[in-house]
């Protein structure tokens, strides 16, 4: 069963029929407990990060969330979700759960912000929707980016006044900037790929 | 590398299905509504043509057609999977909650907007910029050709000229416009054009185009040189005139960049 967490932020709805839609079983849930549990995890966000940081420390799903990431749970963050994977928090000022190494910033002023709407995700070597250099398109709806350390951890890139992560992939543990459960087809067929892709054993989340 | 402004946004083709008693109706300046079928099917129809985006508009805005819309968004987002945006009616927070769980992914205000500007703000801060929109009915017929406000499905003239609440709906925390023509509604006869270009201009936020559209052209005109970001459109989808994918290749035809799902990988 894969857990959706659950900690007041955004529409859990369409990301559970998304992965039922892909063939996937799945459960919204606030306890840490059935996070803990979970053969899946979704990390879903919308909102503010600081605010949201806050929540998760409080209700104890940020200590599961690490904890099953560590020892290589399959987890997938969305929009915020994706976020708060990362280290510093330029929103808030906040520090997220810092399972991936990278910052978390704002976009440049250049372009209308929040950049909203669908754009396309320009795929990298390491991504599992499609050959390098192969374009996908999907729904964004985000004011922040995420700037990993590690450029082997952007699967895809997508444009929008500067090149940014749309997605990124370490081991077990996988970023989507866009809502996959919004973005059609092309969304579907990552979160299908997700649901599906092998567990990995070893966690080697950092 | 890049330059500050690369994007690779495209532009969105919004259907807007009006609904009244579990049907989708369509009329000429809001009056005369003809028919135009089942919102749960006409949404999955516009979802497999490669529609970006869907706008329901409670017309009715009754306890009783409240409850229906809630289950039509529930059942569209069951099976559609892009973003719904909902409106028509909608008073309170606990109204944009409601609809917000059903499925939808933003909220559009109109009336309680400017009965209540507070709306926008407490609605950006608890659900986010991005999930408040705001619709703004706007009228030609000022003597120095500006445009006025009316709320209350286009009968009750606000006072209110249309840029300035514009900019005010912005600076409380509105995620975007839809911006409805009222002279223009149903007429396909073509967006006002002055309108878009007049609050493109003085806003920061997207600005979808509404009212008028009654060919693929008029789409064009829209995003240039009217500079909406979005364009949303009823009737040339509902009643077959045009797919919404026959609307995208005509933009694309046209310079402008639209997701196509025939796209070569």
């Amino acid at each position: 069963m894969i857990a959706i967490v659950d900690y007041g932020a955004g529409n859990l709805r369409s990301i559970k029929r998304a992965l039922e839609a892909a063939g996937a079983g799945a459960r919204i849930t606030d306890d840490p407990a059935s996070v803990r549990d979970a053969e899946r995890v979704v990390l879903p966000g919308v909102g503010n990060a600081g605010a949201s940081m806050r929540r998760l420390q409080e209700t104890g799903l940020a200590d599961a969330i690490t904890e099953i990431a560590r020892r290589g749970t399959p987890l997938l963050g969305v929009c915020l979700g994706m976020q708060l994977l990362f280290g510093h928090q330029e929103e808030g000022e906040t520090v997220g759960l810092g399972l991936l190494a990278g910052r978390v910033r704002l976009l440049p002023s250049t372009l209308k912000v929040p950049h909203m709407g669908w754009n396309n995700a320009r795929l990298g070597h390491n991504s599992p929707l499609g050959g390098a250099g192969e374009n996908r398109e999907f729904y964004f709806v985000h004011s922040y980016y995420a700037d990993p350390d590690d450029p082997a951890d952007v699967a895809a890139w997508t444009d929008y006044g500067i090149s940014f992560p749309s997605i990124v992939i370490h081991d077990n543990i996988w970023g989507a900037q866009f809502h996959p459960e919004k973005s059609g087809p092309d969304g579907l067929a990552l979160v299908r790929q997700w649901a599906t892709a092998p567990a990995i054993t070893t966690g080697a989340a950092r | 590398m890049t330059s500050a402004t690369k994007s690779g946004l495209k532009t969105r083709i919004i259907p807007a299905l009006d609904v009244t008693g579990g049907r989708v109706v369509k009329g000429v300046e809001f009056q005369n509504l003809r028919d135009a079928g089942d919102p749960v099917e006409l949404a999955a129809r516009y979802n497999a043509e490669g529609a970006d985006e869907i706008v329901f508009l409670d017309i009715t805005a009754t306890h009783e057609n409240r409850n229906n819309m809630i289950d039509v968004v529930e059942r569209t987002a069951d099976q559609v999977f892009i973003p719904l945006t909902v409106g028509g009616g909608v008073r309170t927070v606990a109204d944009m909650r409601a609809l917000l769980s059903a499925g939808a992914d933003k909220i559009f205000i109109n009336s309680a907007a400017v009965a209540q500007p507070s709306l926008i703000s407490d609605g950006a801060e608890i659900f986010g910029q991005q999930c408040m929109v705001v619709a703004i009915d706007a009228r030609r017929g000022a003597p120095d050709g500006a445009w006025q406000v009316y709320v209350r499905g286009g009968r009750t003239p606000t006072g209110l000229d249309t840029v300035e609440w514009a900019r005010e709906v912005e600076r409380r925390g509105a995620g975007e416009l839809l911006l409805t023509s009222m002279n223009q509604d149903g007429t396909g006869t073509g967006y006002d054009l002055d309108l878009l270009e007049a609050v493109s201009a003085a806003v920061n936020i997207p600005v979808i185009a509404s009212g008028g559209a009654g060919n693929l052209d008029h789409l064009v005109d829209a995003l240039q040189p009217g500079r909406a970001d979005a364009v949303l459109a009823a009737s040339i989808f509902h009643f077959g005139q045009h797919t919404i994918k026959e609307a995208k290749q005509y933009l694309r035809d046209h310079g402008i960049p639209v997701r196509l799902e025939s796209d070569p990988a």
